[in-house]
């Protein structure tokens, strides 16, 4: 591929999607461009470039976009994060949003929905505790077609075995010919919406848990910090965020601190000391 | 070094299993039916069985039945991992007292996160 091509390009997705491509990651770019390429006829990367130069397309823009995102996801992705979130973060919630019986959980780059719907099916094992409660999971994504997947709710027998308890599928789980598909008293629980993270979050409204994972890895330092902070300023001061196993607050702003013990998870830096102890990082 | 008996009538199998398992730090034996494998147990009980459910002899829902049945052993987890994936196998095998189950084909992330659900790793 020529340099100023892959300038180009990746001027582009950086750009659209805040993804950062260094110049090793050029087999990446041939990797998932190439069928884009292929499937519109093209025989190649290079055409693929000229054409998006020459006819400017929006919609080969965000073609190209969505086909360099990383959708991969599983149910209970790490495991800890979820244990967390029933044993900590619902029975702080209970308390502390008694008041108005109201809870908002956003899913920042939910890809194929496994995070928003374990989430979900969480909160379905304890519903006789939330009833007079809304509850509203919001799973959003940049990339159409995993939105389009996630709200199937329809998943391969490799996807539903990877961090999948046998007895959630057993539970929540319909198979349909070679695919499992998710109960509709699930799936109701969950709304996804296309937004994109570079964008302002205030169509969003505020949110007591935020699980943004996996995705601020892509981004550059700037963008990690800019991000995180416009979530601070969604969420309340006893509001709860989750990150990545690979990716960390620390060193990039001071608007979140860890806990102690609890992987993952992130409270704002003037977090009350009870939040903190609730959390479990006393 | 925890044990695990592989039980499964396809040489094949019971070999990628082995290699799966070994990289897992498990001490591996193996069985080609559910009566082999009932006997491999009277010797000394893996702490976890990887089942296959057709099987000559014996299957593995037969062996399941018969181990929880044993009074006084203490009791190894059972994965299931078979080629039936349907609900109602499914059922059947955990109502018999399976831990976990897979549905074949299998690979080593499937066999990772499945053990990890039932706490061995
Ligand atoms: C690896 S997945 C993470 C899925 C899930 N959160 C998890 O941890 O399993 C990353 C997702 O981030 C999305 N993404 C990338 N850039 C984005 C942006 N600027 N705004 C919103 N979503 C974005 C991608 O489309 C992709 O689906």
């Amino acid at each position: 591929m020529r340099p100023e091509d892959f300038e180009f390009l990746s001027r582009m997705l950086k750009r659209r999607s805040g993804l950062t491509l260094n110049p090793d990651k050029v087999y990446l770019l041939e990797s998932r461009l190439t069928p884009l390429a292929r499937r519109r006829g093209l025989d190649g990367i290079d055409a693929l470039v000229a054409e998006l130069r020459r006819t400017n397309s929006e919609t080969l823009a965000r073609e190209i976009t969505d086909a360099m995102t990383t959708n991969e996801s599983f149910f209970f992705r790490d495991r800890t994060p979820f244990d967390i979130f029933e044993r900590q973060v619902l029975p702080m919630l209970r308390q502390r949003r008694a008041a108005g019986k109201r809870v908002r959980i956003w899913c920042a780059a939910c890809s194929t929905g496994q995070e928003p719907y374990s989430l979900a099916m969480i909160l379905k094992n304890q519903e006789a505790q939330w009833r007079g409660w809304s509850i509203e999971i919001i799973g959003t994504d940049i990339a159409r077609p995993v939105l389009k997947k996630a709200e199937a709710g329809l998943y391969s027998q490799f996807e539903v075995q990877r961090g999948l308890p046998i007895q959630m599928l057993m539970k929540y789980f319909t198979q349909v010919g070679d695919q499992w598909q998710l109960a509709p008293e699930i799936r109701s629980m969950v709304k996804f919406k296309e937004f994109n993270l570079l964008e302002s979050f205030a169509p969003l409204g505020h949110f007591d848990v935020i699980y943004c994972r996996n995705v601020l890895i892509y981004f550059d330092q700037p963008t990690k910090k800019e991000v995180l902070e416009r979530m601070r300023k969604i969420m309340p001061s006893d509001g709860v965020l989750f990150l990545g196993a690979a990716e960390t607050v620390l060193g990039i702003t001071d608007a979140f601190r860890p806990v102690r013990g609890q992987r993952g998870m992130y409270l704002p830096a003037d977090a009350e000391e009870t939040v903190v102890a609730a959390a479990g990082g006393a | 070094m925890k044990s695990c008996l592989v039980v499964d009538d396809s040489k094949v199998i019971r070999r990628v299993a082995r290699r799966i398992l070994e990289e897992m730090n498990f001490e591996i034996r193996e069985a080609a039916d559910g009566k082999d494998a009932l006997e491999s147990c009277s010797e000394k009980m893996p702490d976890v069985v990887l089942l296959d459910w057709n099987m000559p002899v014996m299957d593995g829902l037969e062996f399941l039945k018969r181990v929880r049945a044993l009074p006084n052993v203490r009791q190894p987890i059972v994965v299931f991992c078979t080629t039936e994936n349907d609900m109602s196998h499914i059922r059947q095998a955990m109502e018999a007292g399976a831990d976990e189950y897979i549905m074949k084909p299998f690979d080593r992330e499937i066999i990772e996160a499945k053990f990890s659900q039932v706490g061995l790793m």
